[in-house]
């Protein structure tokens, strides 16, 4: 018998306590499976956020600390400066990190943090109970925006991945999405970059993955991989949008 | 041993250094900026990390990183930026994670001004940040004594896996004073952390550092857990000074740089004829009930002085359970008492006995 | 193919992106309340583990019997 797939030790044996069809658990799996490949799992510690991915310390088969909200980057900083030869990464959704973290992740890539922050957008706050995100798109419909985000009251949505792209300590900033089989083999070929470049210690690495939230956007799980593709991918545009220097040189 | 001018904040770095601590993350802020400025040089020199943060949200959380990376971490900064600091001090408490906390307090409410102040006392003793945790708290009231509290303030934090506030203000941060430095001889033997997130090589379990428990009696657990070591650190830690105290019928309580003026007091009554004393908490948490226990059988008055509106009064009080009246003399808005208005009012107090 | 029935919610993200269109919720419920995924006719799975890819949950294992690939090459 030959193993095509199975669940990789990178993950606990627990179950995910996060809804049907929510795609936090791909971006999971994809995360731990990439530890596992580059023989990094024993020496790694992730930094979980709040909101959905707040027990996301329970799930990833490493060494784990919770954060205050937004601040997982100051964390993940302070024990990347204490323990620099191990493989320090944060998971953060949009709330915690584009709207009462922006300061801390902005200057962790400021500062080129040799970290590698896994930023999830889903364009809503999921646990608190569907509101507005830093990322709803305009017109989309929230608990806080009944009405659909009008721009006059509620502003633009935030592009991270091209605003951190501008940042010199980023090194590897890139925007993929786990709607499709493609996009998943995609999304874990760029997040193997993203902790390739922390090892290297070329500096600070984020991957935006675009990612669903059925529950709160008040579809079927099928019907929000759909939606993420129509919707959401036209405002967030897939690729990488910065890649270390001497790679540039090379291309 | 070899006798050093050094001002106040730069001892608290120093001492900082021969307790083996090798991290800073902190955000400027007058009246302690000579402390970053001293660590900025002094930690590279023994191979240590200074990192300035970009507020002090972020340097507390970086504080909380170090810590859960097993490391003798610091942050110093003054009252408006501690007060930003108390999230993470919360989490510290709540993620039992040993770290130094200095606070060279200044005048507030609010952005108040850059003079010293004692206002800050409620906040550290009484929690700071939400839930119910407590803070180790050690208040210097000499250069010295910052250089001996600081290595007493990295061990208890380890020993009690639980920040540790040192409690300055802005004239200890500013004045020099001649001081004998503690031995050092470089690299210390520290305890080890078993429980620090340090990557599960060699360990095979997993190490989680967190402060979150969404079962109501799993949470209320942990809070019996973290009390049955506050009061630990209540039967074991409790530490103060005393001068005068025998005989003392009127007991002056001070601490800090206000205990200096309130010694010269006592000093200046007792030429007077007066029977004074006093009472100098080193911990302000746990607070020391003990000397007042000893002045109980003479005492007739307590006479409590504090560069604030009444603060640690509340702790005298309780402390003396109404066994004899406690009176209050401060000033506030970074005015610092002299030593002429304490001696006034102690014989107002004397007079009425 | 393997599913892990009792942690499946039923989601039919497995369902939706299957080629073959041999994956199904079951009409049975496990523990959880949900509907478990499964599959209608194994002999035509071709392993390409897309269900596996898109799995939220990680509960699907996707196995080959040895020679099988030989057979699959064979039916083009």
């Amino acid at each position: 018998m030959r193993v095509l797939f199975e669940r990789t030790r990178g993950l606990t044996s627990k179950p995910f306590h996060y809804c049907p069809g929510c795609t936090h658990g791909i971006i999971h799996r994809l995360v731990a499976e990439v530890l596992v490949e580059l023989d990094v799992l024993e020496k790694t510690v992730g930094v979980c956020p709040v909101g959905c991915a707040v027990f996301a310390y329970e799930y990833f088969n490493c060494d784990m600390i919770e954060a205050a909200h937004g601040r997982a980057p100051a964390v993940a900083t302070g024990v990347k400066r204490v323990l620099p030869d191990r493989v320090v990464f944060t998971y953060q959704g949009d709330g915690d990190l584009a709207a009462i973290g922006t300061a801390e992740i902005v200057h962790a890539a400021a500062r080129g943090e040799k970290i590698t922050t896994i930023f999830v957008n889903n364009a809503v706050y999921g646990m608190t109970g569907g509101q507005m995100a830093p990322t709803t798109l305009l017109g989309q419909k929230t608990t806080t925006t009944p009405f659909g985000r009008r721009a006059e009251e509620a502003g633009y949505p935030l592009r991270v991945a091209e605003m951190l792209a501008t940042i010199e300590g980023a090194a590897y900033v890139a925007r993929v999405a786990v709607n499709s089989p493609k996009n998943v083999i995609q999304a874990k070929r760029v997040i193997r970059r993203a902790f390739e470049v922390q090892l290297a210690n070329l500096g600070f690495s984020l991957v935006e993955v675009l990612s669903t939230c059925p529950t709160n956007w008040g579809m079927n799980p099928p019907e929000a991989l759909r939606w993420l593709e129509e919707k959401m991918i036209p405002v967030y545009p897939l690729g990488e949008f910065k890649v270390p220097r001497e790679e540039r040189e090379h291309a | 041993m070899p006798r050093v001018l050094m001002k106040g904040n730069e001892a608290f770095g120093e001492g900082a250094i021969r307790a083996g601590c090798r991290y800073f993350f902190g955000y400027p802020i007058t009246p302690q900026s000579e402390l970053p400025h001293y660590l900025a040089r002094r930690l590279p020199e023994v191979g240590g990390v200074y990192l300035q943060a970009e507020s002090e949200v972020a340097a507390i959380n970086m504080v909380y990183g170090a810590a859960a990376a097993g490391a003798r971490v610091m942050t110093s900064s003054s009252s408006p930026g501690i007060s930003l600091m108390q999230e993470g001090i919360s989490y510290l408490a709540g993620a039992e994670l040993p770290c130094v906390i200095v606070n060279v307090m200044r005048g507030g409410p609010g952005l108040g001004n850059i003079a010293p102040a004692q206002s800050d006392y409620f906040q550290a003793v009484k929690g700071g940040g939400h839930g119910d945790y407590r803070l180790l708290c050690l208040a210097p009231s000499s250069v010295q004594e910052i250089l001996d509290l600081m290595g007493l303030a990295f061990d208890l934090a380890d020993k009690y896996r639980n920040p540790v506030m040192v409690l300055g203000d802005g004239i200890l941060g500013q004045m020099m004073e001649p001081v004998e430095l503690p031995p050092y001889s470089g690299e210390l033997e520290l305890p080890p952390k078993p429980w620090a997130t340090t990557g599960t090589a060699g360990r095979g379990t997993r190490n989680i550092i967190n402060s979150l428990y969404i079962e109501p009696e799993e949470l209320e657990a942990v809070n019996l857990r973290l009390r049955a070591k506050y009061q630990r650190m209540e039967e074991e830690e409790k530490r103060w000074e005393t001068y005068l105290l025998e005989e003392a019928e009127l007991v002056l309580v001070a601490f800090g740089t206000m205990a200096r003026v309130a010694r010269a007091a006592v000093e200046r009554l007792r030429e007077e004829g007066i029977a004074a004393g006093l009472i100098r908490p080193i911990t302000l948490y746990p607070f020391p009930d003990a000397p007042f226990h000893a002045a109980f059988s003479r005492a007739r008055a307590f006479l409590v002085v504090e560069m604030n509106l009444g603060q640690m009064v509340e702790d005298v009080r309780l402390t003396v359970e109404g066994r004899c009246p406690v009176h209050f003399y401060g000033r506030t808005g970074g005015v610092v008492p002299t030593v002429a208005e304490v001696v006034n009012f102690a014989k107002e107090v004397w007079q009425k006995l | 193919m393997v599913f892990d029935r009792e942690r499946c919610k039923g989601c039919e993200l497995c369902v939706t992106v299957c080629p073959r269109k041999i994956l199904t919720l079951s009409p049975d419920l496990n523990s959880l309340g949900f509907h478990p995924a499964m599959i209608t006719d194994a002999s035509r799975c071709t392993g390409c583990c897309f269900c596996a890819l898109m799995c939220p949950d990680v509960v699907i294992t996707v196995l080959r019997e040895e020679g099988e690939d030989a057979a699959r090459a064979d039916e083009g």
